[in-house]
């Protein structure tokens, strides 16, 4: 019973709007340029002038020892980053490096084990814990800032547990009244001490490789990819077929696992189980990850940018100790620079957009 | 507040644009006092923009308000509110503070006031409250938190908030949407109350139930524009019609009857007291959905999508039962699913085209999990020149395509991988007609291996596409017709519940 029709047929006349989309980004303005390269273009005016004062800051050992002491921040910075990328926070990477630390300490001095023990039970430590803030986040429906600082406090106990609030060093007394056995290998501190071609610090490879390998992950492989549309639009991507929730946890075990190694390489290099070396890691390898933000106008959290954010804030603070600058200014210009960096990034771009 | 049919709102030539959106185009409105002025329409039809305008949250870019003669320009939602018009918000919660008691609520505007006393007196807040809810002649726990209130309570405290500054219009905004019956006879009993103290109140909502109880008049808004107005006696299939569109394009094309069996739904009831359908889905054939909102039509979408869960019944797919239970599961076994509202539901906005388009399939791209960027751009590419995607590159952020062309996006996200079954949602929300020939064109020419399922409220937009179109009404299948000899007037009667059932082909 169809009555066949003459078809008119709908012309798909085509809609003269949508033209102008993008039409606008012809030239590179004075501002977009600012935005896009000004603090690489600060990071090498502070070189050079760091240089011009203090002729010794420019040679490759002093460059290397700045790239050594930022290679810890700089983990912790990159295991962040992830957590960033799906617009969620670690705050407890400070004292999972702490606790890997004691862990790794705690293995070797009291315990007699090997170095290969004491790495992997960091490791593992590391990812657990990144595990935990996951679920806690995910399936506790915990806010992730408030489940990484429970997390926080939690660790900062708990790895004073063991040894009674007392630091780990070889030949300790223990609580029954004997002197500890064990004692950090010469394999292990190699792992923080050791210069390839008697120059370049083993941390600082180990740190390359780390972030070279989560460079692909993030920017080339398509779980990378995932993380980020998380970030963008958590609802989108559940509803791309994505197992969100595997994924977030996922994030926060990375980010446990980056801070583990940090550890690893901050207990090889002091040789003891200090109970107060992570302390300051929290802040710096956060901000390293913001002003990460505003490298090549990523305005995003991204391994590239978290790079060269450490190294900024290492390059700064050993020009400043080189200068003698009095240790408290440290914290003072790391703040300005973060608030700067957070300017470039959603100030200046927002208020070019409207 | 006396001289009931005088002008309070006279709106003349109003525009407003989003972008390539023309959300608002030429309407003029007039609302009087003492009467109930229903606002209709589907989706999208452009009501929301208009009361945004009214209360202040945007400015309209032509046309004249006069607010009893006087001519006026709304900054903020507060120059509205100081002008006297109120508005109570479809989701209450937005418009009450949970962890404040009733008292503390009702007298929010004055505790909030700048120049108010800077230490509070329980009394003198609980003596305001009882202040506010006299005027009404309410009885409210003002003692209890708000979070223990029921969500009509919770109404009432919103609208008494608002009617505590005298105002000449109250806008409610689907005041009904979540309450009982009886609660909203509570609403409708203050509502009469209301318009014989001579406020104009404008009720916007899809129940037509409500429309019956309470609209003196009618204005029905579609595409942006004000469509008809109708006054008591309301002709309510008249009302319907003009929301979905008098216009049925007929002879676009003739309807495929479709090949084998896809989907089969047995015994299907959404909720405990839904009535249990049936439906089947050819290959082939495109099916669009219809219906009012509220009938159930996304409800129904989302149990196949592995969104939410139905409350009785079957489906198979090719003979296989879906056990669909996350979308990850759906889509692994055939089904996908573009949701309504893009922004929120499909697209990622810091993405660019390209990676919006393949964010499902990335998989399907990846060697060794890593993303081959030939084969994943040469997909997109395909997708922007199949569906005349008008973007400079498939690399500038989604953001700054038109509204058609994201949704073009979103479409051809789906059509990258063979599927059993498409679900779209609202696919021509907030999309040009030359956008929505295209999505349709290239829908019905990729339609032969898959079943597709089309949620669309518009008539017109429906016929465009459809082999079938099927009806809904309170969550459940009402009717099913061939777009071949179709009788818009059985559809609408369908639609509003009118008409004498008819039975599901």
């Amino acid at each position: 019973m169809s009555t066949p029709s003459s078809n008119p047929a709908p012309n798909p006349a085509a809609p003269a709007a949508a033209v102008q989309a993008g039409a606008a980004k012809s030239a590179l303005t004075f501002k977009d340029f600012v935005i896009k390269f000004g603090l690489l273009i600060i990071l090498g005016v502070m070189i050079v002038v760091f240089w011009r004062l203090e002729p010794a800051f420019a040679n490759a050992r002093n460059m290397f020892s700045i790239l050594q002491a930022v290679s810890v921040t700089a983990l912790l910075a990159l295991g962040v980053t992830v957590t960033l990328a799906i617009a969620g926070f670690d705050l407890s990477i400070g004292s999972t490096a702490a606790m890997s630390l004691m862990a790794s300490s705690y293995v070797m001095v009291i315990l007699n084990q090997g170095t290969l023990l004491a790495v992997l039970v960091c490791l593992l430590l590391g990812a657990f814990i990144g595990f935990l803030n996951g679920v806690l986040i995910v399936k506790g429906r915990i806010p992730d800032l408030l489940a990484t600082l429970g997390m926080m406090f939690l660790l900062l106990g708990l790895q004073l547990i063991p040894t009674g609030g007392r630091s780990i060093a070889k030949g300790m007394t223990l609580s029954d009244g004997s002197a500890a056995t064990g004692s950090f290998t010469d394999a292990f501190l190699a792992l923080g001490r050791y210069r390839l071609f008697d120059l370049i610090p083993l941390p600082v490879i180990i740190m390359l490789v780390a972030a070279v390998i989560l460079w692909v992950f993030m920017e080339r492989s398509r779980y990378g990819r995932v993380l980020y549309a998380i970030g963008g639009n958590e609802k989108a991507t559940r509803l791309a077929g994505a197992p969100v929730e595997r994924y977030k946890i996922a994030a926060y075990m990375i980010s446990g696992l980056f801070a583990s190694i940090g550890g690893i390489l901050l207990a090889a290099r002091v040789g003891r189980g200090d109970v107060t070396s992570g302390s300051s890691l929290l802040l710096d390898s956060v901000a390293a990850a913001l002003i990460g933000y505003a490298v090549l106008g990523a305005k995003k959290p991204n391994v590239f940018g978290t790079a060269v954010g450490a190294l900024f804030v290492g390059t700064l603070l050993n020009g400043l100790t080189m200068l003698n600058a009095p240790y408290y200014a440290q914290d003072f210009v790391k703040g300005l620079v973060l608030v700067f960096a957070l300017l470039f990034t959603f100030g200046f771009a927002s208020s070019q957009r409207r | 507040m006396t001289e009931p049919g005088r002008e309070v709102i006279r709106i003349r030539g109003l525009n407003k644009r989003f972008g390539s959106t023309h959300a608002v185009i030429d309407v003029d409105l007039d609302v009087r006092r003492g009467e109930v002025l229903a606002l209709m329409g589907a989706n999208g039809a452009g009501k929301s923009t208009l009361i945004k305008i009214l209360c202040g949250v945007h400015p309209a870019d032509s046309g004249t308000m006069e607010i009893d003669g006087e001519t006026v320009a709304f900054r903020s939602p507060l120059e509205a509110c100081a002008a006297g018009i109120h508005t109570v918000h479809q989701i209450i919660n937005d418009g009450v503070v949970q962890q404040l008691t009733v008292a503390e609520n009702l007298a929010l505007d004055e505790i909030c006031r700048p120049e108010g006393p800077v230490l509070l007196s329980r009394s003198a807040i609980a003596a305001r409250a009882r202040e506010i809810q006299a005027i009404l002649g309410l009885d409210l726990p003002l003692g209890k938190a708000m979070s223990e209130l029921g969500q009509a309570e919770r109404q009432l405290v919103a609208i008494a908030r608002a009617l505590s500054h005298d105002p000449k219009v109250l806008i409610l905004d689907e005041p009904t949407s979540s309450l009982s019956e009886a609660e909203a006879a509570r609403l409708f009993a203050l509502i009469e109350d209301l318009r014989a103290r001579g406020v104009a109140i404008v009720y916007i909502s899809h129940r037509m139930s409500d429309i019956r109880r309470l609209a003196d008049r009618a204005v029905v808004m579609r595409d942006g524009r004000t469509r008809a107005e109708f006054a008591r006696p309301l002709d309510f299939d008249g009302i319907v019609h003009a929301m979905v569109g008098h216009r049925v394009r007929e002879g676009a094309h003739s309807a495929v009857a479709g090949s084998r069996t896809v989907v089969e739904i047995r015994d299907f009831a959404l909720t405990p007291t839904s009535a249990p359908f049936d439906l089947d889905l050819r290959e082939g054939e495109v099916v669009v959905l219809t219906g009012l909102i509220g009938a159930g039509k996304t409800e129904f979408a989302e149990c196949l999508f592995g969104t939410a869960a139905a409350h009785a019944g079957s489906v198979t797919i090719d003979g296989k039962p879906l056990r669909a239970a996350s979308p990850q599961a759906a889509i692994a076994g055939g089904v996908f699913m573009a949701h309504e509202d893009r922004g929120n539901s499909s697209l990622v906005s810091e993405f660019s085209v390209l990676h919006n388009m393949t964010l499902p399939f990335l998989r399907h791209f990846s060697k060794l999990s890593l993303v081959v960027p030939d084969q994943e751009r040469r997909a997109a590419t395909e997708q922007v020149a199949d569906l005349a995607i008008k973007c400079p590159s498939i690399d500038v952020p989604i953001g700054s395509l038109s509204g058609g062309n994201q949704q073009k996006v979103v479409l051809g996200r789906w059509l990258i991988q063979p599927c059993r079954l498409l679900i779209l949602d609202e696919p021509f929300q907030g999309v040009d007609i030359g956008a929505r020939q295209d999505i349709g064109r290239r829908l019905r020419e990729t339609a032969a291996g898959r079943a597709t399922l089309v949620i669309c409220a518009d008539l017109e937009e429906a016929t465009e596409i459809a082999d079938r179109i099927i009806v809904m009404r309170d969550f459940s299948v009402v009717g099913g017709h061939s777009v071949d000899g179709l009788s818009l007037d059985a559809l609408v009667a369908e639609i509003s519940g009118t008409g004498t059932h008819a039975t599901f082909a």
